[in-house]
């Protein structure tokens, strides 16, 4: 773990500390075979909400995600790819504003000298029209991927408002782990917690426990998801779900308080509770090595 | 002969149907009485009215409509929740067991004020 650290310099980087998590600490023979004793990193952003304005919540509400590129623009070793996990943009009833975000935002990310950036969907970007403007600008909703030997499932959790997988999509989840060994190293992205953290809040997926049942019958599952503006990590039997913070403002711990409500800005600490997360899939072992870090004031 | 067999039966079932109509009424309308019945409009961001006083042990029929567009009612305390989807009067049915103020949110997003659009359900004796 120090030596990742060292090797990145990230601490550095940041000039302020960094929060360390490892995640999946189960090993089990067979399966994957191809570059298993390998590791890479990826970076996760998330919750962007580009086109927020509130002053009292985020003054920089147009420079933090600029901030974040530039951070990892930065970064010593680059990289293999970046997940933006969902809330791209602020939600609009406009359908043009919320195409010139989604354009903006873009426009932005494409600042990453990192060129393989995979997207997903947060409510606020296809909530309202069930995800047409999204898949104008990123793409499919919901797609696979393969990285040096982890498999990775994006989920959509948003496109339908009432915060629901659906059947289809179920049924396609079914049918790629199908394909999987039962320990192929899965790595899941979504936006929503899958699993019941605060439905009051509407931290849940109503057909959530669908989805884990599905993803319970494979042995190495990691879930990483953003929507809650924090950092948090829960265990649904052997499976680890990792919350990332968000780039535009951070909410209370679930349940802290009777409504939930945007922390506003501390002029004594700006940026608190926002940042990015790094994370290094050790494919032998299963395991990943999440490292936390903040926005840097620069 | 065929004819007036054909229109004996239609008849009978007609008045058949009638009566099965007059019954379900009738029973819908005796649950009324002794129900409370709130009726609650949901639009970008608020429910109207946000705050419902009802009494315990009383049966209580939440009738749900939206002026606008896809809602949603959560009142976790009673298990509660709908979809209210604009043209389609949602119900739900539950007796109030215990006292107190209990919120509801929508649980479907609906927009930029979707966070704010709740409300308090009061149970009193």
């Amino acid at each position: 773990m120090a030596d990742l650290i060292n090797r990145r310099d990230l601490l550095k980087l940041a000039g302020v500390g960094a929060a360390v998590f490892v995640s999946g600490t189960t090993v089990i023979g067979g399966g994957i075979q191809k570059k298993k004793e390998e590791s890479f990193y990826f970076v996760q952003l998330s919750d962007t909400h580009w086109g927020f304005n509130g002053p009292n919540i985020n003054p920089d509400s147009q420079g933090t995600l600029k901030k974040a590129v530039d951070a990892v623009n930065a970064l010593d070793e680059q990289p293999d790819f970046i997940v933006f996990t969902g809330d791209l943009t602020q939600t609009t009833d406009d359908r043009k504003l919320r195409r010139d975000r989604m354009a903006e935002f873009r426009d932005i990310a494409s600042q990453l000298k990192v060129k393989t950036v995979r997207f997903m969907p947060g409510e606020h970007d296809a909530s309202l029209d069930r995800g047409e403007a999204y898949q104008e600008f990123f793409g499919d909703l919901h797609y696979t991927f393969d990285h040096n030997g982890v498999h990775f499932i994006t989920l959509d959790n948003v496109s339908d408002p009432t915060a629901a997988v659906g059947e289809n999509q179920l049924q396609w989840l079914q049918a790629d782990l199908k394909q999987l060994n039962k320990d192929e190293r899965i790595v899941v992205l979504t936006h929503r917690p899958l699993f019941d953290l605060a439905p009051d809040w509407d931290w849940a997926t109503r057909d959530g426990a669908a989805v884990i049942d599905t993803l319970l019958q494979h042995s190495n599952v990691t879930v990483l998801y953003g929507h809650i503006h924090q950092e948090h990590h829960h265990m649904t039997g052997h499976i680890a779900h990792h919350a990332a913070r968000s780039l535009m403002w951070a909410l209370p711990e679930p349940g802290s308080v009777p409504k939930k409500a945007q922390l506003p800005w501390n002029a004594a600490e700006p940026y608190k509770g926002l940042g990015f997360r790094n994370v290094e899939a050790q494919i032998a072992q299963a395991r990943y090595v999440i490292e936390e870090f903040p926005i840097s004031r620069g | 002969m065929k004819k007036i067999v054909v229109h004996a039966l239609l008849v009978t079932v007609t008045a058949g149907l009638l009566l099965e109509l007059m019954v379900i009424r009738s029973t819908a309308e005796d649950l009324r009485s002794n129900q409370q019945v709130i009726r609650i409009s949901a639009s970008t961001f608020e429910f109207k009215p946000s705050e419902i006083t009802v009494k315990k042990g009383v049966p209580v029929t939440l009738e749900f409509m939206s002026q606008d567009r896809h809602h949603g009612f959560r009142l976790s305390e009673f298990h509660l929740q709908a979809d209210i989807k604009p043209g389609v009067v949602e119900k739900l049915r539950f007796v109030p067991d215990k006292i107190g103020k209990f919120a509801f949110f929508c649980d479907v997003f609906c927009g930029d004020g979707h966070e704010d659009m709740s409300g308090t359900l009061t149970v009193v004796e």
